[in-house]
């Protein structure tokens, strides 16, 4: 099969209309280490991994619906995706950006130890389950909307932010079992949960200035995504959900 | 509170021997052997030795002896003392039992009621001294038919990516953090030396390490620790880590103390923190969640390298293995029920998994049923204790096996249990930087080559005595094994017929 792709100095546009995963990535792959900074991925549908192994930065805007794994293992690449995300996009991400302009599936940003995932819309269960962080690298996932449950499971690193803007006044999050087994990181969410919705290894606080910034920072980079007001996000309460214990399983076992 | 729990063992000291050097003190990481600045004298408080013969074998006079402390209970076949003593420690602590190394109850060996086969009269055996023996194994997905060029007779069809081994012995995983890097530097060094693979667990790879990525597997595992592109990259196959045959099931807590700032950097985790490995890979919930990690793998590594998945041998891993194969992986490994660890839950360890020699036997005769065996290469590992362990299971159908247990008995382990204790007394199991560097990088790597050496001259002993010149013709020849003391069932699982018959 012929593919069609057109590149113009620095950029790229490719036709992914039935183009297999690997035929696709083989592309991105060799037109990105030819020195294409910025390609746009038109027809995306389902095709999996899209991001992972490009050895360099780049912009990869993809238009439709991307499969599952998105920029798994994805050290550097910027990823705008024109549509819904499926599962597992950024799988062990290492560095790098995801920008969804829709929704996101199931396990977004499993295990990431970096790079940022920014999500418009809702996002499935166990978002950010595992995520780590070393030392300047910090794992974010913030989400528009709102998220299914065992949200930020397994925590051990990294910033989650949920900001609810598909909830009416006063309305709760319905995820359950938040932050089972966490044991670092952060959460912060838009209005409030009830004492269930918890893993028991969750606290509720009340945001500190150092919270704010963060917050800030971050909810400043969704708004300029998707072109929202920052001001207007932050208008309403947040409460930060953290790990009660650094060793959640320390006094399990007999010696 | 009052311990109701009696001494293992009882430490001996020759007094006529004995020279007050407190070798055994410095050496003794459970606080046994203490010197009295008041009488001038070494003395021994037996109630902490894990009898793993450290402060014995350094003694330099040979003063010292560890025995099994006499203190019978009634006899009991029921209420053994272990049983007994579990128990203590339970009602003391309340918490799980945990452990270290493989199963070691006496479940049933069956790698001891296996016999090799020899010629005598009707076909020659072979000289191994004077003729050449070949042990050169490929692991990796191998075509189901070849088409050769006419003319330039050129291979046309395309090989999946193979990966040389010159003895069908590798080492399997064991992390950083359970184990120390200079018990890694030694495995990398010897299977550089030794012409085939270590296993880096989960724990990532040390910088230091990276120049033996020819000789290494990478692993990933649940918790995705040090896993990160030029990781990926550095291997020579990379492994998927479902399960551990000596905690099926479960994950790993890699407790904080042992987060020592180097490990810290090999996991990328910060020090001192707990690194849980969750029980299950949470983007693999099914056969087909496999295939996409199987995939994932091999798409960031541009088709590269063999993909491998690990599993530990349950009760229906023919059928898991056969959707492994399905999945993608280009090896298959299957870790037996005594396959070791550096922490399980006891009870896990002792009661959970089958042996390696009916998983083996089940997986690679499921895998012939299904016409697929050449898809995948199987690796087995749990309890591989010599080369005649090593000939049969390669007689059985795999294409080689993982030491792990056999490989920390060649740098000094004594297999005491305590490797969950982080206080392993020959520097193996620890990351305290004063007892790692009881492991001499240099020496241990010369032990683990001369192993595989004697392993290696054995298995070609064993092959020319049944008159076959290649451990290729050793592979699945379920033919050249016989059974004994065992019943119509067993033989038929294994595939082996009875002695005699």
């Amino acid at each position: 099969m012929k593919i069609r792709v057109e590149t113009n100095d620095h950029t790229a546009r490719i036709d992914a209309t039935g183009l297999r995963y690997r035929e696709l990535n083989t592309v991105l792959k060799e037109i990105v280490s030819d020195g294409i900074r910025k390609v746009a991925v038109h027809g995306v549908c389902g095709q999996r991994y899209l991001g992972t192994g490009l050895g360099r930065p780049a912009e990869i805007e993809l238009f439709g619906t991307p499969g599952n794994d998105l920029g798994a293992f994805m050290d550097g690449p910027r990823i705008i995706v024109h549509g819904n995300a499926q599962d597992g996009c950024g799988n062990t991400m290492n560095s790098g950006e995801i920008i969804i302009h829709g929704h996101a599936g199931d396990i977004a940003g499993l295990s990431a130890r970096g790079g940022k995932i920014f999500i418009r819309e809702d996002v499935g269960y166990r978002a950010g389950i595992h995520m780590k962080e070393y030392q300047d690298k910090k794992p974010v996932v913030v989400v528009g909307g709102t998220a299914q449950d065992f949200l930020g499971e397994y925590m051990a690193g990294g910033i989650l932010i949920l900001l609810g803007l598909n909830l009416n006044d006063g309305e709760y999050h319905k995820a359950k079992f938040i932050g089972t087994g966490m044991h670092g990181g952060v959460i912060y969410l838009k209005g409030n949960v009830n004492e269930y919705q918890l893993g028991k290894e969750v606290g509720i606080a009340p945001l500190e200035d150092s919270d704010r910034q963060v917050l800030q920072k971050f909810t400043g980079e969704f708004a300029a995504h998707f072109g929202y007001e920052a001001e207007e996000l932050l208008r309403h309460e947040f409460i930060k959900l953290y790990p009660r214990w650094l060793r959640p399983y320390g006094k399990l076992y007999a010696y | 509170m009052k311990t109701y729990l009696p001494a293992k063992f009882m430490v001996e000291r020759d007094p006529e021997r004995c020279i007050q050097c407190q070798v055994c003190v410095n050496q003794c990481t459970f606080d046994v052997h203490r010197h009295d600045p008041d009488q001038e004298m070494v003395r021994s408080g037996e109630e902490n030795c894990v009898g793993c013969h450290r402060c014995a074998i350094f003694c330099p006079t040979r003063a010292l002896a560890i025995k099994r402390n006499p203190l019978d209970y009634r006899e009991n076949y029921n209420w053994r003392p272990e049983v007994i003593e579990d128990i203590i420690k339970q009602a003391e602590t309340g918490g799980v039992l945990l452990t270290g190394m493989g199963d070691d109850k006496s479940q049933r060996i069956y790698w001891d009621h296996l016999l090799l086969n020899a010629s005598q009269v009707t076909n020659p055996s072979i000289d191994p001294l004077r003729e050449p023996m070949e042990l050169v194994t490929y692991l990796g997905q191998k075509p189901e038919r070849v088409e050769v060029e006419r003319h330039s007779l050129s291979l046309k069809t395309k090989i999946a990516p193979q990966v040389k081994l010159e003895v069908p012995v590798m080492f399997s995983a064991m992390s950083y953090g359970a184990v120390s890097l200079n018990v890694h530097e030694s495995l990398a060094r010897a299977a550089a030396e030794a012409g085939t693979l270590w296993n880096t667990g989960e724990g990532g790879l040390h910088p230091s390490l990276y120049k033996y990525g020819g000789n290494t597997i990478v692993q990933v595992a649940s918790g995705r620790f040090g896993v990160h592109s030029e990781y990926l990259d550095a291997a020579r196959v990379i492994e998927i880590k479902i399960g551990q045959g000596a905690k099926p099931g479960i994950g790993g807590h890699l407790p904080g103390e042992k987060v020592s700032a180097e490990v810290s950097m090999t996991r990328m985790i910060p020090q001192w923190t707990d690194a849980l490995s969750p029980a299950p890979q949470h983007d693999i919930y099914s056969i087909e969640d496999l295939a996409q990690l199987v995939y994932a793998l091999k798409e960031a590594t541009d088709y590269a390298k063999p993909v491998s998945v690990k599993i530990a041998a349950v009760h229906n891993s023919a059928a898991i293995a056969s959707g492994m194969v399905r999945a993608g992986a280009d090896i298959i490994v299957l870790d037996g029920l005594r396959g070791a660890t550096g922490a399980a839950p006891k009870v896990i360890r002792d009661n959970v998994g089958i042996p390696i020699e009916l998983a083996l036997a089940s997986v690679d005769s499921r895998l012939m049923q299904e016409g697929m065996r050449n898809r995948a290469s199987i690796v087995v590992s749990g309890g591989i204790r010599n080369s005649g362990d090593l000939a049969k299971a390669i007689a059985l159908g795999a294409d080689a096996v993982y030491i792990g247990t056999a490989a920390l008995v060649a740098l000094g382990c004594t297999l005491c249990q305590q490797c969950h204790t982080g206080k392993c007394a020959w520097g193996i199991c620890t990351t305290d930087l004063a007892l790692t560097k009881r492991v001499n990088p240099d020496i241990g790597a010369r032990r683990l080559a001369n192993l595989l050496r004697g392993w290696s001259l054995e298995l070609k002993d064993i092959l020319g005595g049944m008159g076959v010149n290649a451990v290729e013709s050793l592979r699945g020849n379920r033919l050249h094994l016989r059974g004994v003391g065992l019943t119509d069932t067993e033989l038929e699982i294994l595939g082996v017929r009875m002695a005699g018959s």
